[in-house]
């Protein structure tokens, strides 16, 4: 009955968060990730970083078990979070998803109005009271610094939006189920540099509460955000080290090739 | 030189040929309606339409036959379509790979080949004879039902699929269950395509003759319906009936009755591709 | 307890409603055991007192006379025939307009002209038969002067009209799938539209236009009121376009419509006629949706 206790009562007991064993993901006879062990810290950002196929994002989505419904799809070894293993057969999906949320690459807001979209999480779990609704939409639309902005649209449709403000939209639909953490899949990569600048700001205040793993394709971004930062190579985890290590003096070959722009 | 040319001309002959083609069928369409329209309108008023069937030319309407018509599109409805979306919810969401898949995937696509006389000869022994339905209109929806359900399939499944792979993740992620998704997010956003592809079953339905007539259903249906257990005609059988008829009254009444049914059916196409068109660009 | 109950409550609810969905899946495959079911008892039951070589061999159909014969070639003669003539002004037409909006017509124009010509699929059959009885045939009375009020050419020629979109629809969709690498190239060495139609397009989409072509035959063999109402109820074994035959489907309709007992051999010669046409069209499917498997193998 492990799974009663509190899980910020865990995360603060232990320093990583999140952990892979001895992971291998296989698509039929592809192997995407041919073997990877790490361990991701607690209310920190990770950045993820590597050339497109490297496995970067299939590695991340193995952590909300999204991968799942990929054909194919095929994983040995165990992912870990607050010690738990997460592919055990007892473990609810569902209930894993709330705690992990996760932000895609291109926003993905329901075509339903702007409140519906962030209530959703919320009335799946079963949840009717109209007022707490109001609140959690209002907290988490302030949080992502979109309330001001929709406050009067609340109804309209969130497909309406820009596509900065959708992506806000959509990590305030993550953050409305209270996730403790959340992957996030190249979440600017479809953005312009002004509406990039300040999803960067919000993840950077995010990292306070949440533990947030970040896939990107944009050195820089990894650079100015992130505390750890992983170098995927061709499925492989070639490095792992605190940002600022990595980008200034990287141990391999491989990653410093990569960090300068020789390949990828 | 002299080839190149000749290919041109005859690049340009086709190009001709095919606009042609391409407007003959729509061309003979207007001519026929034009023609129905010359020999029926006259007779439409308010009393064809709400008179009971009489041996007189005349004096017969067609308000038992559009009750008729009315009642089974109906019943098929309520029949067809929960049991058409779920099968197609099956189908695209749950038995994906498997063989049973595959199974009633061919099982559908034969299905929706078998010509419409037989699911009479179906209806005929099952709902008619072995349900002791007798020809009622219950047995007749029961009969259309299952002659439109792999239409309904189909199209429900085409509707579900166009859904962007996007707002399934986006479900998931939120820790949405398999059902959540499909009915909070997915039905909704397909609901377009779904209700377009049930109105061209309807339309389907409404013309069908054949199956009807094999299950029984009568040309001499002296009152309107009442309940789903009654003798029933419908709007199609009415008119193959006066068309049988000898007296030129009657085919005057067969185009009378013609304008009405293919108002019906293009209506009904009509509204189809207004919600297709406005389904299709919502989802974009 | 807690929030795994409610876990495990959920589960519950999830499995319960895919089975449901899943009994609705197979509601599909008691249809089909249905008709297989149905038609065969009662064929059999025909075949129990009427040998099947004098079914397959005897030349005259005369159930509901005296003098009764149960040879089931005149009806299909009649039904190949009306297919046959519909097929033939089908394809060619079908299939140029197919060419000209994949290939010719402007973009805009295909999204206006398909809906239309679905239309023509729309149109209820018994309006086709009304069309054929008292506008075709007059009008090709007064060309062919032999031509009697109920024949198979009008009866074939309505029922062409019904099926071209059947045709050009499906031709068009394998068309459009030709991926454009393959057009370009053609071009690219000079050739013309319809060059390039007719030498590449046309045979690299031919299994998709072949899987229209045979899906349209099965529909015509199993159209019923056109061929009911324009065709006549004579059943003979010719091939003259211009004399009234009778077709299978039109037969059962004649049944149905008369006062014939159930359980008597009148009425099984209908479920022993329509396993006949339930045989010709499953054979003409199946072989459409295996071509169809492959073909879609072959794109992705």
């Amino acid at each position: 009955m492990k799974e009663k206790k509190d899980t910020i009562d865990k995360s603060l007991k232990r320093k990583h968060k999140l952990q892979a064993k001895e992971v291998k993901v296989f698509y039929d006879d592809f192997k995407a990730i041919k073997g990877i062990d790490m361990n991701i810290r607690a209310n920190k950002i990770t950045a993820f970083i590597g050339p497109s196929g490297c496995g970067k994002s299939t590695f991340l989505r193995l952590f909300n078990r999204m991968n799942d419904y990929v054909d194919g799809f095929r994983m040995e070894g165990e992912i870990l979070i607050d010690g738990e293993n997460i592919y055990k057969k007892k473990v609810n999906v569902e209930q894993l998803r709330k705690q992990v949320g996760m932000v895609f690459q291109k926003p993905n807001p329901f075509p339903k109005s702007i409140y519906e979209n962030v209530a959703y999480g919320l009335k799946i779990q079963g949840i009717k009271d109209k007022n707490y609704l109001r609140d959690k939409v209002e907290d988490s639309l302030k949080q992502v610094g979109l309330w001001s902005e929709v406050e009067n649209d609340l109804n309209k449709s969130a497909l309406a939006l820009s596509g900065g403000q959708q992506q806000r939209l959509c990590i305030a639909r993550t953050l409305a189920v209270e996730p403790s953490i959340i992957l996030m899949d190249e979440p600017t990569s479809a953005l312009d540099p002004i509406s990039t600048a300040k999803i960067e700001e919000l993840i950077y205040e995010l990292k306070e509460k949440y533990t947030i793993v970040i896939v990107t394709h944009n050195m820089q971004q990894a650079g100015r955000l992130s505390d750890y930062t992983a170098f995927f190579y061709m499925g492989e985890l070639i490095e792992y080290d605190k940002s600022k290590k990595l980008f200034t003096n990287p141990e391999k070959q491989q990653t410093e090739n990569y960090i300068t722009g020789r390949f990828g | 030189m002299n080839n190149i040319k000749k290919n041109r001309l005859l690049d340009q002959v086709f190009k001709f040929w095919g606009i042609a083609c391409t407007f003959l069928g729509l061309i003979l369409l207007t001519i026929f309606i034009g023609s129905i329209f010359v020999d029926g309108i006259q007779r439409i008023d308010w009393d064809f339409i709400t008179s009971l069937p009489s041996r007189k030319a005349e004096r017969a309407g067609i308000f038992t036959a559009l009750m008729g018509s009315v009642w089974i599109l109906v019943l098929t409805t309520i029949i067809a379509l929960p049991v058409g979306i779920a099968a197609a919810i099956y189908l695209e969401e749950y038995a994906k790979e498997s063989k049973m898949a595959s199974l009633l995937e061919v099982n559908i696509s034969n299905l929706a080949g078998v010509p419409s006389i037989i699911y009479g000869l179906l209806g005929l022994e099952v709902f008619v004879r072995i349900l002791e339905m007798g020809a009622s209109i219950l047995a007749g929806s029961f009969t259309l039902a299952l002659l439109i359900l792999p239409i309904v399939i189909v199209s429900t499944r085409e509707s579900i699929k166009a859904v962007p792979k996007s707002i399934r993740d986006a479900s998931y992620a939120l820790g949405a269950s398999k059902w959540q998704t499909i009915s909070q997010q997915l039905l909704p956003a397909s609901f377009g395509g779904i209700l377009t592809g049930i109105i061209l079953a309807l339309s389907r339905a409404v013309g069908e003759t054949a199956p009807l007539i094999v299950i029984g259903a009568l040309a001499y249906v002296p009152f309107a319906p009442a309940s789903p257990l009654d003798e029933f005609s419908v709007l199609p059988i009415q008119i193959f009936n006066w068309i049988s008829r000898p007296q030129h009254g009657f085919e005057v009444n067969a185009a009378a009755a013609i304008i009405i049914l293919l108002l019906i059916t293009f209506v009904m196409n009509g509204i189809a591709v207004y919600f297709r068109n406005r389904w299709q660009s919502k989802l974009k | 307890m807690g929030p795994n109950a409610f876990g495990n409550m959920r589960k519950i609810k999830e499995r319960v409603i895919e089975k449901g969905l899943q009994a609705s899946a197979l509601v599909t495959i008691a249809v089909t055991v249905g008709i297989i079911l149905v038609l065969s008892i009662e064929a059999i039951r025909f075949f129990s007192e009427v040998s099947i070589v004098d079914f397959l061999t005897d030349t005259q159909w005369t159930p509901l006379y005296t003098d009764k014969h149960f040879g089931i070639l005149p009806l299909l003669s009649g039904t190949l025939l009306t297919s046959f003539i519909a097929i033939l002004f089908a394809v060619p037409i079908g299939l140029s307009i197919s060419i000209y909006i994949s290939e010719y017509a402007p973009r805009s124009f295909r999204k206006t002209i398909k809906p239309l010509l679905e239309l023509l699929a729309a149109v209820p059959t018994v309006v086709y038969g009304f069309f054929a009885l008292t506008v075709v045939t007059p009008f090709l009375q007064s060309f062919i002067p032999s031509l009697s009020g109920f024949n198979s050419l009008s009866a074939g020629l309505v029922m062409g009209i019904m099926i071209i979109p059947f045709i050009s629809s499906l031709s068009e969709d394998a068309l459009h799938a030709v991926p454009n690498s393959l057009r370009e190239a053609a071009y690219g060495m000079g050739s013309t539209k319809l060059q390039n139609s007719f030498r590449v397009l046309v045979p690299a989409a031919s299994s998709g236009i072949v899987v229209s072509i045979i899906l349209a035959i099965s529909r015509a063999i199993g159209e019923t009121m056109i061929v009911a109402i324009a065709a006549g109820q004579q059943p003979r074994l010719t091939f003259d376009p211009t004399v009234p035959v009778e077709t299978i489907t039109a037969y059962i309709v004649q049944v149905s419509l008369g006062d014939v007992q159930h359980g008597s051999l009148e009425y099984r010669t209908i479920f022993a006629a329509g396993i006949t046409l339930f045989i010709f069209t499953f054979l003409l499917n199946t072989i459409s949706y295996r071509i169809r498997k492959k073909f879609r193998e072959k794109y992705e």
